[in-house]
């Protein structure tokens, strides 16, 4: 009796131990990633790095700056694009819990989604770099919020259910009209959890690249002008990692290193906001 | 008094305020109105993105039908093509990566779920497993071209192989850390969710916590983590950039796990900035079908997690 | 809170018009787009970056591949293309309007690989073709070792990498070997796209195919000779029509040019019959529309490339020989200014 017992007991420790290594093994990869990515980056970065343009093939030095800049323009656009659209159908969602519209709409969230980011980089091209002729930022920042259209809603639909019913219902008994209620009772009160999912919608996208290929095509020189091809971090990283010259490859993990920071931070202070800021009812 | 009547004599009068008639009325209408048009919107959307998919395709899909994933030959002078490569190395690639991912998210789910809930330790590996989800595609891809690639290299002379480096191998190994966060989160959340009461009857009769773990935990939250390994699933299948870096970019079926190969998302991104006539409606309709594909995938995965979680809520009351 | 998010909202909104819309895509500050060959991507990342300094005109080019090129300018996404590969009378046909080329410059596509102590080696037509049909599969095969004597040639597998996108170097290798080896012209033949042999890795452009030989032991692959220069990487000698193993080098390609160019420049230089000519040569062209007003381009954009691609085969070519490029001939420019001065916006012609 006692040696079964044991035997169970024995097993139960090793369920354990197995458990907690597998968990902690799991992590190598990640430590591994931010180790390389922290040790060739910073070496990298410095002034030039950061302020310079590409030099020609094969020359040595230069620096990243258009595709940082080309990266934030591309943020700024896609958000631009995509924010009003996702909270305001966030809002009819939340809402309207029921409805064949409501769940239509849901169905469609979940399936954009889950759409792989190089079919969107594929209609992006179809719908507006064939038809402008021309590759341009504005075509890459409308793949991208199209990416970050489905955070955003389900974010927002989210946060706003959680509002309990009463605060509208006060709003209303005042005499407020619906639209100002939700505008200006509502929203607000939900809006650490709509930051959240933006900034989150943000980080997403700050690291595509495949729906930048056809889109966004790339630029060597500065570029703030949204109908002209742009650069951006992970463009420049895909395409020094591809070559074969060394200088190119630390410039990879340098751009990686900024890529990483900006995508962390956004996550942070997404959660920072989320924490700090939320309303309790 | 009971919150039901005050909540319905309120929600009346929230009804009978939004019929009022006058300007509120109109302005409300058209605040309704705009709210509905951008959720209309995002249905439009995806709608228009299925269409351009079908009509650019349709040259292709009406020259090789449902033959198309059946052929073997992706051959762009003589403009034969069939999908049935990049189905496989599609299918191959994810699935293997599946298999590698499943004890790691598995064990991340059951140590955070079960033994660590909470403390300093769970919100450590919670933090690191979030940022491993947020790591860009290409960062992966760079990280496995100078670290995975010459590992797997070392392997491949071992054994006897052609020292590619790419492949099916390399590709999957990479897929596999990409989505170990996704399954692991999920199943995090359905272990935790799993009745005290269930798992204190099981102690009460002496089991130990690994028994109460196998016999108990794990069948009752079966559904959610297969949900979340569908989830896993969709995200690899759909994956473009850390792959194309990696897999060897070969038109033809692969044979081994050693065979350099391409996927749906890989094959798109390689050739359609130079694809014409009927290899870009190839494409696109290689493009369609990993639409589909994804889109099934998640579908699935999603309700399945949607029913789990109205299904809890229901046992807590 | 909300007052504060609403304000920044408006700002962000506000900034970016102010930014985007304050300049119009034709603005003063002229930028061209180009996108195609990798094959001589250095040299016109060198081009443009000294025409830039220059002129103060930003020449946006992306090395997407021949095929790439050409596909972009037929879908008038580009101003212009660039391709190691002529025109094929079906893509002429697809672009609809007359399409012109002009040539820049003369390059080597090489054969690069990856052995132990980096020694130089010499190829028949025949080694080639079988290391890329698949039918040799280890470098101590009989075919490499009886072209090198004097090198220990190891016992190691051979991995062919090929370029995975559409390619004007795999166009002129491939012109070669057909040219040179039956058994090739038979199997898979001449193209931009070929149908590689079952096994082998594919990379893109000139770039990926250099960087992943560069890493992999044991590794072939066929790169324009600047990218194998660059990295220090060794590259063998070919035997020429003449019998004699040639060193590729920017005299080898010139020995190798002196054939009779025709009007549209359309010609071809590899398996020369020169004695010191160097067999895997080519040109490489840039594309573009002859009429030039079309999708609402504006004259001064026309203006601006017929503008760049003078100063490309005039005082750019200063560029080329240090680069191991190969210049244009005198008679080449000649024919290539021509060309230019056919150039038309409306019918009336750009360059006087």
């Amino acid at each position: 009796m006692g040696g079964h017992l044991r035997g169970r007991l024995v097993k139960d420790l090793a369920f354990k131990g197995i458990v907690c290594l597998f968990a902690f093994l799991s992590l190598l990869p990640l430590f591994l990633i931010l180790y390389y990515i922290t040790k060739n980056g910073i070496a990298v970065i410095d002034w030039d790095f950061l302020f310079h343009l590409p030099r020609p093939i094969g020359e040595t030095g230069g620096g990243v700056a258009n595709a940082i800049v080309g990266t934030l323009m591309l943020i700024v656009l896609s958000s631009v694009i995509s924010i009003p659209c996702g909270i305001t159908a966030g809002i009819y969602l939340s809402e309207n819990k029921e409805g064949k519209l409501s769940n239509t709409i849901r169905l469609s969230v979940i399936v954009l989604q889950g759409t792989p980011s190089i079919v969107i980089g594929i209609i992006a091209y179809l719908w507006i770099v064939a038809p402008l002729k021309t590759f341009s930022a504005l075509s890459g920042g409308v793949a991208l919020s199209i990416m970050m259209l489905p955070v955003i809603v389900k974010t927002t639909e989210e946060t706003l259910k959680l509002i309990p019913y009463h605060l509208k219902e006060a709003s209303l008994a005042l005499g407020v009209p619906y639209y100002k209620t939700i505008l200006k009772v509502i929203l607000p009160s939900g809006l650490s959890g709509i930051l959240t999912g933006i900034l989150l919608s943000v980080a997403r996208i700050t690291g595509e690249t495949a729906p930048l290929l056809f889109t966004a095509f790339g630029n060597q020189f500065m570029n703030i002008n949204i109908f002209k091809p742009i650069d951006s971090l992970p463009y420049r990283i895909f395409y020094y990692a591809m070559s074969p010259y060394p200088e190119w490859h630390s410039f990879a993990w340098g751009a990686s290193f900024i890529l990483v920071v900006l995508t962390l931070a956004l996550n942070l202070i997404a959660r920072g906001i989320s924490a700090k800021w939320k309303t309790r009812f | 008094m009971p919150d039901g009547t005050v909540s319905n004599a309120f929600r009346i009068m929230d009804n009978k305020a939004r019929q009022v008639p006058g300007n509120t009325d109109r302005s409300e209408k058209r605040f309704n109105l705009v709210l509905a048009l951008s959720g209309a919107f995002i249905v439009a959307l995806l709608a228009a993105i299925l269409v351009t998919l079908f009509i650019t395709a349709l040259p292709s899909i009406k020259e090789f039908g449902l033959f198309f994933f059946a052929g073997k030959v992706w051959d762009a002078t003589t403009e034969t093509f069939g999908a049935l490569p990049f189905l496989v190395g599609t299918l191959f690639s994810s699935f293997l990566a599946l298999f590698i991912s499943i004890p790691f998210s598995l064990a991340i789910s059951i140590f955070l779920g079960e033994y660590f809930k909470e403390g300093a330790v769970s919100t450590f590996l919670r933090s690191a497993v979030e940022v491993l989800a947020g790591i860009p595609s290409v960062i992966y891809g760079l990280w496995g071209l100078f670290l995975l690639m010459p590992a797997v290299r070392l392997v491949e002379m071992k054994i006897g192989v052609a020292p590619h480096g790419v492949g099916i191998l390399t590709s999957s190994l990479i897929l596999a850390i990409m989505i170990i966060p996704f399954s692991a989160s999920i199943g995090r959340e359905v272990i935790s969710l799993v009745p005290g009461d269930l798992k204190e009857a099981a102690y009460s009769l002496g089991a130990t916590r690994f028994e109460v773990i196998r016999n108990i935990v794990i069948p009752y939250a079966r559904s959610g983590i297969i949900a979340g390994i569908l989830l896993a699933l969709g995200r690899a299948i759909g994956e473009t950039m850390a792959v194309t870096m990696l897999i060897g970019n070969s038109n033809f079926l692969p044979t081994s796990i050693f065979s350099p190969a391409n996927t749906m998302a890989s094959v798109i991104a390689n050739e359609f900035a130079e694809a014409t006539g009927i290899t870009a409606a190839s494409l696109i309709y290689v493009a369609l079908v990993l639409f589909f594909v994804t889109m099934v995938v998640n579908i699935v995965g999603t309700y399945v997690i949607q029913k789990l979680s109205i299904e809890s809520s229901k046992e807590v009351s | 809170m909300f007052a504060m998010f609403s304000r920044a909202v408006t700002f962000m909104a506000v900034v970016l018009a102010l930014v985007c819309f304050s300049t119009p895509a034709s603005s003063s500050d002229m930028e061209l787009l180009g996108a195609g060959a990798t094959f001589p991507q250095p040299l016109y990342s060198k081009m443009f970056d000294a025409y830039n300094q220059q002129y103060k005109v930003k020449i946006n080019y992306q090395g997407i591949g021949s095929g790439g090129g050409i596909n972009q300018l037929v879908r008038k996404t580009v101003d212009f293309g660039g391709t190691d590969a002529f025109m094929t009378a079906k893509e002429l046909e697809t672009a609809g309007a007359p399409v012109l080329h002009i040539p820049t410059c003369l390059g080597a596509v090489v054969v690069t690989y990856n052995l132990p102590g980096n020694p130089k080696l010499n190829f028949t037509s025949e080694a080639i073709a079988s290391i890329f049909l698949g039918s040799i599969k280890r470098w101590n095969d009989p075919k490499i070792v009886s072209a090198n004597p004097d090198v220990k040639l190891p016992d190691m597998p051979i991995v062919a990498v090929h370029r995975a996108d559409g390619s004007g170097t795999t166009h002129i290798f491939s012109e070669y070997l057909t040219k040179a080896n039956k058994e090739w012209k038979e199997t898979i033949g001449a193209g931009k796209s070929l149908k590689w042999p079952a096994g082998q890795i594919g990379q893109k452009g000139n770039p990926g195919v250099a960087g992943y030989v560069k890493q992999t032991p044991g590794a072939v692959g066929y790169v324009e000779l600047l990218y194998a220069i660059q990295n220090k990487m060794p590259y063998g000698n070919v035997r020429n029509r003449a019998g004699k193993f040639i060193e590729p080098s920017l005299k080898a390609v010139s020995a190798a040019a002196n054939v009779k160019i025709p009007d549209d420049t359309n010609v071809s230089l590899t398996d020369t019959e020169a004695a010191a000519g160097y067999p895997i040569s080519g040109f490489t062209w840039l594309i573009f529309y002859k009429e030039q007003n079309y999708g609402g381009k504006a004259k001064g954009r026309a203006e601006a490339l017929a503008k760049l691609l003078s100063w490309m085969v005039g005082d750019g070519q200063k560029y080329v020989e240090p680069l191991q490029y190969a210049p244009l001939s005198k008679e080449a420019a000649a024919k290539a200014n021509q060309i230019i001065r056919s150039m038309t916006y409306d019918g009336t012609p750009l360059v006087k």
